[in-house]
């Protein structure tokens, strides 16, 4: 068990590095810098003097070869220092840590939304014995994965906000604020829970032990809430791992349509500015998210499952 | 005049259009337009909602550059001068009088008594000098500011209330840049802090609000200054300002800023684009817009290229550009086809309209002295070689595309070939530095004539690589004179020098529309199409 720990953890750090890694290129291989991007923001077309840039660039040190700099960034974020950022100045760490509670309320209760409404479509689908009924909730999730997010917030801003007044269209004030925010991302994602649960429900159902559990005389929502959704929720959890991912990606679009602070915002700010402190911030912390999630995940597993307990057992020890 | 027959096509064509026009368009009756000035006994009080599309994240006047801050840090400081939006005139504001030395080298300002900033600290000629001995070391934002100073020799104190700077060079626009927010006087504390410490913490200033709250990526909140005495000589009140506060809210969509505008939750916004007009016509809201002074929109030549080197390649394309069907089809209602390379907001600027016509028979005419015969694909020919261009243009503005699509027909019409080529704003200025291109499409926003000599002078960057010619004269003699006659001579040969021989082909004009609610009045433009909120108030 605890070579397996120890694993997982060496499998953690090298996620980790390597979004560092790759973010740094990317950035590097785009054309121009953070200082140009700067200088050139409000100038319409940007002529600012050459000479200026280079004084500037020289002062924040993106003269210095790439190596060397990515040698000096890696350094310092392996103390957990991340710079300041290029655009504002303020240090990243405190630009992510005023961001993270904002975000972490807008993805939390869209999580919670997506696994209330996909997991509740989907067992209400596969339960109904109504035909027409079952097709056409079942016909609802890949809508759901398809409508784009940002169409989505603005067809709910326009109904709830704009006409019936009932939800603020902007800002972070509030429950009432994060209700229609917190909806459109909750969308996709539900969708894409409801229709791995709804398979993997189908699937349990036609087991031979949903049968025993009939012939001994079990009800009708007893063998399907207690022993098929329990089978058939172990697919939906690891998808919802690796959702965790999707809602911090999604939260660039929602928290831009609902002008909410965020990640998101900082993320898309960060981007356009080629402020790469900021942005390789932004990274290892989503790849620490998604890492933590995952592993989360990982435990639950024998909560659900006892016999997987044994299995990674068996696994860490013939490793 | 119910019925808008423009807006169907609109509705089809932008999903996020047809979300705010669908509901409004029943709300729709005739009329908008036209700005509400008077309306009632003018009163105080109250708070004003401002929508803005962006955060530039930091909150230093002098160091922000992009209009949806502006709008609200210019409130914080008062400037030496300001400038009539009507006429170009700069008049006093901190400073009562001032004299320039006829080299235009030297500018003295005599400045006002009894001002104070919000942290209790006397305006007095030391803090001018704080000021701008600070701006040269503002760095990477600070652009606009150190331009204005560039070249400054020294910065000296006379008496407590004059102070005095001199320049290496002559530099006539020196006065009108006084009167930007880039030059606001801070106080002496704010103008001794970091680059950085100004952007996040803010600054203290004299001007008639003060900044109460930042909230980054959220809002900019003012409260007004009580007390404030020394407002500029062309604000219709004196004393403080009508507003107790104002909240400036980002909200980056414009739908959603429209809609906000629409149905009450906001009482202005900013940039409001084509897309978005129709949603706002009519109802509780008037657009106001005003074009940008400065440089207009345009095609500025590689002026070194073989091809564009000859002088009718150039004025044949400028024969060829439909102005008014591209500022049309294109942008904003009220939009103005160029009349000139300045925008007719800009002092000084010379009507030359008769220069800019459409002809296509005149552009295929000088085309074909040129030595350009039509070829068999349409594009024309000249020893073998396509007269094809490629022109680079970056997305700052949703505008820009379907504008040069639409001088692309229009020049295939002539047989030029033009390809479209997206740069990052980043890659732009290193692009003009190396001069590996045919056209940037670009514009520059500025209430000065002297950005003509700071866009087309061989003596400075010449990113548009002009040879040397009597232009430089006119460049350089306009910066030098302090005779505002003379001065306006020379800055009209210079358009008429540009837009004659066509280094730079002027299109079209770049407007600021900004939606206003009708219960706002007084919310007026400055002369670099900004705002200004001393004399707005809410009935």
């Amino acid at each position: 068990m605890r070579r397996y720990a120890i694993k997982r953890l060496a499998q953690a750090v090298g996620v980790l590095w390597a979004a560092y890694t790759v973010s740094f290129l990317v950035l590097d291989f785009l054309p121009g810098d953070p200082v140009t991007a700067m200088a050139s923001a409000g100038m319409d077309s940007g002529t600012v003097d050459p000479a200026q840039l280079a004084a500037l660039r020289h002062e924040y040190g993106f003269d210095k070869p790439i190596l060397v700099q990515y040698a000096d960034y890696l350094g310092r974020a392996v103390r957990g220092d991340f710079g300041d950022s290029v655009s504002t100045g303020r240090p990243v760490s405190s630009t992510l840590a005023d961001a993270l509670p904002q975000t972490l309320q807008l993805t939390g209760a869209a999580l919670l939304l997506a696994v209330l409404l996909g997991g509740g479509l989907a067992v209400v689908a596969t339960y109904t014995s109504r035909r027409w009924l079952r097709q056409l909730l079942l016909s609802l999730p890949p809508l759901g994965v398809s409508v784009p997010t940002f169409w989505v917030g603005l067809l709910l801003v326009e109904s709830f906000s704009f006409r019936l007044h009932w939800f603020p269209a902007f800002g972070n004030d509030g429950l009432r604020g994060l209700v229609l925010p917190a909806l459109t991302l909750a969308i996709p994602t539900g969708a894409q829970v409801a229709q791995v649960l709804a398979k993997s429900l189908l699937t349990a159902l036609d087991q031979a032990y949903v049968e025993t559990a009939r012939a001994k005389g079990a009800g009708r929502w007893r063998v399907h809430l207690r022993h098929a959704l329990r089978n058939a929720s172990l697919p939906a959890l690891t998808v919802v791992g690796l959702l965790v991912g999707q809602l911090i990606a999604g939260s660039v679009v929602v928290e831009t349509v609902f002008s909410r602070d965020g990640l998101g915002r900082v993320t898309a700010a960060a981007v356009t500015a080629q402020d790469i402190p900021l942005v390789q911030g932004v990274v290892v912390f989503g790849a620490l998210i998604f890492v933590l999630t995952n592993l989360l995940v990982d435990l639950v597993y024998p909560l659900l499952d006892p016999r997987i307990v044994v299995a990674s057992g068996r696994k860490a020890v013939a490793v | 005049m119910r019925a808008h027959p423009d807006i169907r096509p609109t509705r089809w064509t932008a999903l996020a259009a047809l979300l705010t026009t669908s509901v409004l368009l029943t709300a729709c009756g005739s009329g908008g337009g036209g700005s509400d000035s008077g309306g009632g006994q003018a009163r105080s009080g109250g708070t004003l909602t401002f929508a803005v599309g962006s955060d530039a994240g930091c909150v230093d006047p002098q160091q922000v550059a992009s209009n949806d801050t502006i709008y609200s840090v210019r409130q914080i400081v008062d400037s030496l001068t300001d400038q009539d939006p009507a006429t170009g005139k700069i008049v006093p504001w901190l400073a009562k009088s001032w004299d320039i030395s006829s080299d235009a080298t030297t500018f003295t300002f005599h400045l006002r008594s009894g001002v104070t900033f919000s942290d209790g600290s006397k305006l007095t000629a030391q803090v001018v000098k704080d000021n701008f001995d600070a701006v040269p070391k503002l760095g990477a934002l600070g652009t606009l500011a150190e331009g204005y100073l560039s070249g400054v020799k020294s910065t000296t104190v006379v008496d407590p209330l004059t102070v005095k700077v001199t320049f290496q060079q002559p530099n006539a626009q020196f006065l009108q840049a006084t009167s930007t927010h880039s030059l606001g006087i801070e106080s002496s504390a704010s103008a001794k802090k970091s680059p950085q410490e100004k952007c996040s913490q803010g600054v203290v200033g004299s001007g008639p609000f003060v900044l109460k709250q930042y909230v980054q990526n959220q809002s900019i909140t003012l409260a007004k200054r009580t007390g404030y005495a020394w407002g500029s000589s062309r604000w219709t009140k004196s004393g403080e300002a009508y507003l107790d506060k104002v909240v400036f809210k980002v909200v980056p969509e414009a739908g959603v800023r429209a809609g906000s505008l629409q149905s009450g939750q906001v009482d202005a916004i900013s940039s409001v684009g084509k897309a978005n007009e129709a949603a706002l016509k009519g109802g509780q809201v008037t657009l106001q817009r005003r074009a940008n002074p400065g440089v207009v929109f345009g095609l500025a030549f590689n002026n070194s290229r073989p091809v564009l080197k000859d002088a009718r390649v150039r004025q044949a394309i400028g024969f060829a550009i439909d102005r008014k069907q591209i500022a049309d089809t294109v942008f904003p209602t009220g939009t103005q086809p160029a009349t000139s390379i300045l925008a007719h907001t800009t002092p000084d600027y010379a009507d030359l309209s008769s220069d800019l016509t459409t002809d296509a028979a005149k552009a295929k005419s000088l085309l074909d002295a040129a030595g350009w015969k039509a070829g068999s694909d349409g594009i024309r020919t000249k020893d073998g070689k396509k007269l094809s261009l490629t022109v680079d243009w970056i997305p700052n503005s949703a505008t820009n595309q379907p504008a040069l699509e639409l001088i692309q027909q229009q020049l295939k019409a002539v047989g030029v070939g033009l390809t479209l080529k997206q740069v990052q704003v980043t890659q732009l200025t290193p692009t003009l530095q190396s001069g590996d291109y045919d056209a940037v499409w670009s514009n520059v926003t500025r209430a000065d004539p002297d950005i003509l000599r700071s866009s087309f002078s061989t003596e400075l960057a010449n990113f548009y690589r002009l040879p040397t010619t009597p232009l430089d004269t006119a460049l350089t003699g306009q910066a030098a004179t302090t005779d505002a006659t003379k001065r306006s001579q020379l800055v009209e040969q210079a358009q008429q020098l540009i837009v004659r021989n066509a280094y730079d082909v002027p299109v079209v004009e770049l407007q600021t529309q900004i939606g206003v609610a009708k219960k706002v009045h007084n919310l007026n433009f400055d002369a670099s199409s900004r705002i200004q909120l001393h004399d707005t108030w809410i009935g």
